[in-house]
């Protein structure tokens, strides 16, 4: 297939950047996002351009780094699937495709279609963890009996790969999405009681001070999250934050 | 606890219980104007107790006034601080696609209500607070002091059609608002996924129900008066 993209092309994080037009052509409807990506950037490399930056690592939706925001949608038309697991079978000979980095104040482009998602690991480091001994006496995790519905919840929160599609999505920027799955995660298991109150307090105070806007409940970033990742989570972070709040 | 409130999490809370407050205040409203349907005297007699009873007066409508200041206050707060969080917009973003319509223009939808809110106040509160504690007058009765004034009052404010007309306008929109805004505020409140359909069916069917009885009371005191 051949594809017209309109693609956003930005030097540097200082630099103005702006929307470029790409021809691509005998495009395979089996290849996927990034494939067809990697032809356009041949075809520049070899006309002496400079190619498209874009963030990329395992290729098969497990990792989060790819990103892009696809004719108005995280990682693209299909459901469930991260921008490398996008075929372009999902398109049209002759379409127009909008290619744009993810946007948020948070997340301040790079380059091109590279943005930077630190903000996401401050984040974690907040209280995105848990305090184990490590030093060779760890208990046998299955020593401590946990609730089959409980650990099916935490593990369905765990999948999140902090993608960030959910604040590319959100119009408000909002980071709630990936913030209650890191704290759903803990908060469901007996491990994460030590630190639930200082967790959740930290994760969100953090969350603020990163300048991701205010969930409003849209339910965008259930619909686009590639790891469907339910707004449960979010309801259940707010019920944290009200524990915490109570118990200090 | 002031940590919580500044929080961008206790600031959902708060609009959700300022929310819930309002969808309250506005079944008990609608419930007395339902009666003006029905029965003059029944109508009168419970906006005379409404207007004249201290608690409803004192405690209930001050609560009401902070409830609606704070909720629209922190909304366009809110909108602003959202639309701050995304300096660089999108040039293709295909908000359909995993969202109503209704939950991202909340803030239209919101804005329409408050012109209403304004008319309403010139319509009603400030001419009732005027009547009742500037010139004194708690009577409630007619300038002739046959029967009270408030059915008549009711009756004559639907007489323009052009004001019928916003009337039936900003309910549409109002439905609009608790579309989303009615589970929106309970998903705030962290209320689990396993009650959320039940509340989601319950709160589509108020968001319907309420605005088309508010309209329909309108439209029905234009046409018999």
């Amino acid at each position: 297939m051949n594809l017209t993209l309109k693609i956003w092309r930005q030097k540097d994080s200082k630099t103005k950047g702006q929307m470029v037009d790409y021809k691509v052509t005998d495009i395979s409807e089996h290849m996927s996002f990034l494939e067809m990506m990697d032809v356009l950037n041949e075809q520049l490399i070899n006309a002496g351009e400079e190619p498209v930056a874009f963030d990329h690592d395992c290729r098969e939706g497990i990792c989060g780094m790819c990103s892009m925001y696809i004719n108005g949608e995280a990682h693209g038309p299909d459901r469930g699937v991260t921008t490398c697991q996008l075929h372009m079978r999902m398109f049209k000979d002759g379409d127009t495709i909008t290619i744009e980095p993810f946007r948020a104040k948070a997340f301040p482009v790079i380059k091109d279609l590279v943005v930077d998602r630190s903000s996401f690991d401050r984040i974690q480091h907040a209280g995105g963890y848990i305090s184990v001994n490590t030093s060779g006496n760890t208990q046998d995790a299955n020593a401590t009996p946990i609730s089959k519905h409980d650990a099916d919840e935490a593990m369905d929160a765990a999948t999140c790969i902090g993608c960030g599609a959910c604040v590319a999505t959100c119009k408000n920027s909002s980071a709630m999405l990936f913030v209650g799955a890191k704290v759903s995660q803990y908060a469901l298991l007996p491990q994460g009681q030590v630190e639930a109150t200082d967790r959740v307090k930290n994760m969100v105070a953090q969350m603020d001070l990163e300048g991701f806007g205010n969930c409003s409940n849209t339910g965008a970033c259930e619909i686009e999250c590639p790891k469907g990742i339910s707004l449960e989570n979010i309801a259940r972070m707010n019920r944290e934050l009200l524990k915490a709040t109570f118990k200090s | 606890m002031s940590k919580f409130f500044t929080s961008s999490i206790g600031r959902k809370y708060a609009m959700a219980l300022s929310a819930l407050f309002l969808m309250f205040f506005l079944l008990q409203h609608f419930a007395i104007n339902i009666l003006s349907v029905f029965s003059p005297n029944a109508f009168n007699e419970a906006s005379h107790f409404m207007g004249t009873f201290w608690v409803i007066q004192y405690v209930m409508q001050p609560i009401l006034i902070f409830g609606v200041m704070y909720h629209f206050i922190m909304g366009f707060i809110l909108e602003i601080k959202n639309r701050n969080a995304r300096v660089v917009k999108y040039a293709k973003n295909n908000g359909s696609a995993n969202s109503s319509w209704m939950s991202r223009n909340m803030i239209y939808s919101g804005l329409a209500i408050l012109g209403f809110l304004v008319l309403h106040f010139i319509d009603f509160w400030i001419p009732e607070i005027n009547t009742k504690y500037i010139q004194g007058d708690m009577s409630g009765l007619l300038v002739d002091g046959e029967g009270y004034r408030y059915y008549e009052e009711l009756t004559h404010k639907f007489v323009n059609p052009l004001r019928v007309g916003a009337y039936v306008l900003a309910f549409v929109f109002l439905s609009l608002h608790l579309m989303h805004g009615f589970s929106s505020a309970f998903q705030s409140s962290g209320v689990s996924s396993m009650r959320k359909e039940k509340l989601q069916a319950f709160g589509k069917a108020y968001a319907i129900i309420i605005p088309l009885g508010f309209i329909l009371i309108a439209l029905f005191h234009h046409f018999n008066h």
